[in-house]
């Protein structure tokens, strides 16, 4: 009978019913595109490093999996070569050109023999030192052709050819190239290391990390392990100032909403006092059509995050990729419902101790 | 009506309101009995203390002094949670406004009294009598929205008595009706009490409707005449 009366409560109300349901959706859509997004990007940048092909991968110290900038020295990477059960190494320069494109520089040569080079779909590798490669996604999205011209770290590229995705980076230019125009001469980013056979993997990694001091070590399979939220910190607050903010308003949209139903249905908390109901079964009465309504924008909110990944992938065609992610799927409603929950709370204790004499006489 | 125990039993009971710095004293000393099965008419002028002697009745406001009993239990000393068990089984009330909840069928007005008392299950018999002689069972399903005053009120009846409460206290039930709606509501009131022997407070203004009543209490500036 309860649940009956929360039910018709949110149905004699349907537009304020509607802004609420929507207004927590929005909440949870935020927290899911916001970890989808950067899910979808760390996944897709895994992908992309495991796509090189190499077995090793060697990084300079600090924190963060990002890396942009020349921090090692590229005299190393023929020393590395030579080292036992090595069949190949390469270097790459990475230079950030915004938050989340890079432009890397490459020497197709020693790359090439990581993993026979890549699959182009149209033209070819370098012929000038100023071409560039671009993958399929980046043509799609700048609307480029083999041929075509880019602007990119302040210099004009010529697109020599366009490859297919999954495959270190979406732009690669001349390593040479890029060392001179960023001022990092001799210098990479990151270095690949191909093993003759898998079990040779730890012995090589020990023996370089050895050999190589400072320098971080990592089997491909344990790099890629660190594309992980929680391993880059800002992204991680970052994170929770969305949650905190979702809450917020999640709270707000709530207790506007719980007030304004309070203050409207005064008599009829009067009536149902008149009638024996405990200050309990009012609260109780409230804090359900809060859940209900919280539930209700929680799976809305989950509909939406698919809408967004629409926009973000077909519509908008940016660069940034959007995973769905179901085991967010609990603790975002988990979260709306809190803050819905905080946001009843005073309401719904305002009408639990309402006077049932005054609530009677309001009109 | 039987000659016993008083059903109600009121010595000195005695009401003050604060309104800001000034008190009222709403009630000055009231001592009334109600006999189980008695349907009793007050009447007075606005201001006589009607609906305070109401309101202490059914255990909507504590008394400031005095004793009151209602079917046994002395209400003076009672904690707000008792006095809502109170309302919840002992008493029941009827409104000169209905104060049907407009977001449930009248069906479901009724059936909150009894979820809210925790009686479930089907209604019983008897009171499905109850509801032809309310003549209301072909109207049970329409919100109010959908029902005419009289029927709104024969509704509110109907919700006031499910529990079977000792007492039912009507607040000028008639006020917002015309004369041949009020005349059936006043009726339909006399017919529970002569049949199923319900003892009734009414608060009227309306002399006509007060001699529905077994006998008239007449009130003045908190005292009973």
């Amino acid at each position: 009978m309860t649940n009956r009366l929360v039910f018709e409560n949110l149905k004699h109300r349907p537009v304020r019913t509607l802004l609420g349901v929507i207004a927590i959706s929005i909440q949870v859509t935020m927290v899911l595109t916001l970890v989808g997004m950067s899910e979808g990007m760390l996944n897709e940048q895994a992908s992309r490093a495991r796509g090189v092909g190499a077995d090793i991968l060697i990084r300079p110290p600090g924190g963060s999996i990002i890396v942009s900038g020349g921090q090692m020295d590229a005299r190393f990477i023929p020393f590395i070569d030579k080292q036992p059960h090595v069949t190949a190494a390469t270097g790459t320069l990475i230079f950030g050109t915004d938050l989340f494109n890079y432009t890397t520089g490459v020497d197709l040569a020693t790359f090439n023999r990581l993993n026979g080079g890549f699959r182009f779909v149209e033209g070819g590798p370098f012929q000038h030192p100023d071409d560039a490669l671009v993958d399929e996604v980046y043509a799609n999205q700048h609307k480029l052709h083999a041929g075509d011209t880019i602007t990119n770290t302040n210099h004009k590229w010529r697109v020599s050819g366009i490859y297919e995705p999954g495959m270190l980076a979406r732009m690669v230019v001349p390593l040479a190239t890029l060392q001179d125009l960023t001022g990092n001469t001799a210098k990479v980013s990151t270095m690949y290391v191909k093993v003759d056979t898998a079990a040779n993997i730890p012995g090589v990694i020990a023996e370089l990390s050895d050999k190589l001091k400072t320098y971080k070590v990592y089997s491909m399979e344990d790099y890629t392990s660190l594309f992980s939220a929680t391993n880059i910190p800002m992204l991680t607050d970052f994170i929770w100032v969305v949650v905190g903010v979702g809450v917020l308003v999640g709270f707000l949209v709530v207790f506007l909403s719980m007030y304004t139903a309070v203050l409207e249905r005064t008599r009829e908390i009067g009536v149902l006092k008149a009638l024996g109901a405990s200050p309990g079964y009012i609260l109780n009465i409230l804090l359900r059509e809060t859940v209900l309504l919280a539930v209700a924008g929680s799976i809305l909110g989950i509909l939406l995050s698919y809408v967004t990944r629409f926009i973000i992938r077909d519509l908008v065609r940016s660069s940034l990729i959007q995973a769905i992610v179901p085991r967010w799927w609990l603790p975002a409603a988990a979260i709306a419902i809190v803050g819905a929950l905080l946001g009843c709370l005073y309401p719904g204790l305002k009408a639990a101790r309402q006077d049932a004499i005054e609530a009677l006489a309001y009109d | 009506m039987t000659n016993g125990e008083p059903i109600i039993s009121i010595r000195g009971l005695q009401k003050t309101y604060h309104a800001g710095e000034v008190a009222v004293h709403a009630l000055r000393g009231v001592d009334l009995d109600v006999q189980p099965g008695e349907f009793v008419s007050i009447v007075g002028p606005s201001g006589s203390g009607k609906s305070t002697l109401f309101h202490i009745v059914g255990g909507l406001t504590p008394p400031t002094s005095g004793t009151i009993h209602i079917a046994g239990r002395d209400l003076l000393g009672m904690s707000d949670s008792e006095r809502t068990q109170l309302r919840k089984k002992t008493v029941g009330f009827v409104f000169q406004k209905y104060n049907l909840l407009p977001t449930l069928t009248a069906r479901d007005n009724i059936e909150i009294a009894r979820d809210i008392a925790h009686h479930n299950g089907p209604l019983d018999p008897q009171f499905l009598d109850v509801l032809k002689l309310l003549g209301i069972q072909s109207r049970l399903d329409h919100k109010p929205r959908a029902l005419s005053g009289g029927e709104q009120q024969r509704v509110a009846i109907a919700r006031a008595i499910v529990n079977r409460p000792a007492i039912l206290l009507a607040d000028e039930p008639t006020g917002n009706l015309d004369t041949e709606n009020s005349n059936a509501v006043l009726g339909l009131l006399r017919d529970l009490n002569g049949r199923l022997g319900q003892t009734i407070l009414m608060i009227t203004h309306n002399p006509e409707a007060a001699g529905y009543g077994h006998r008239i209490v007449r009130m003045r500036d908190g005292h009973i005449e």
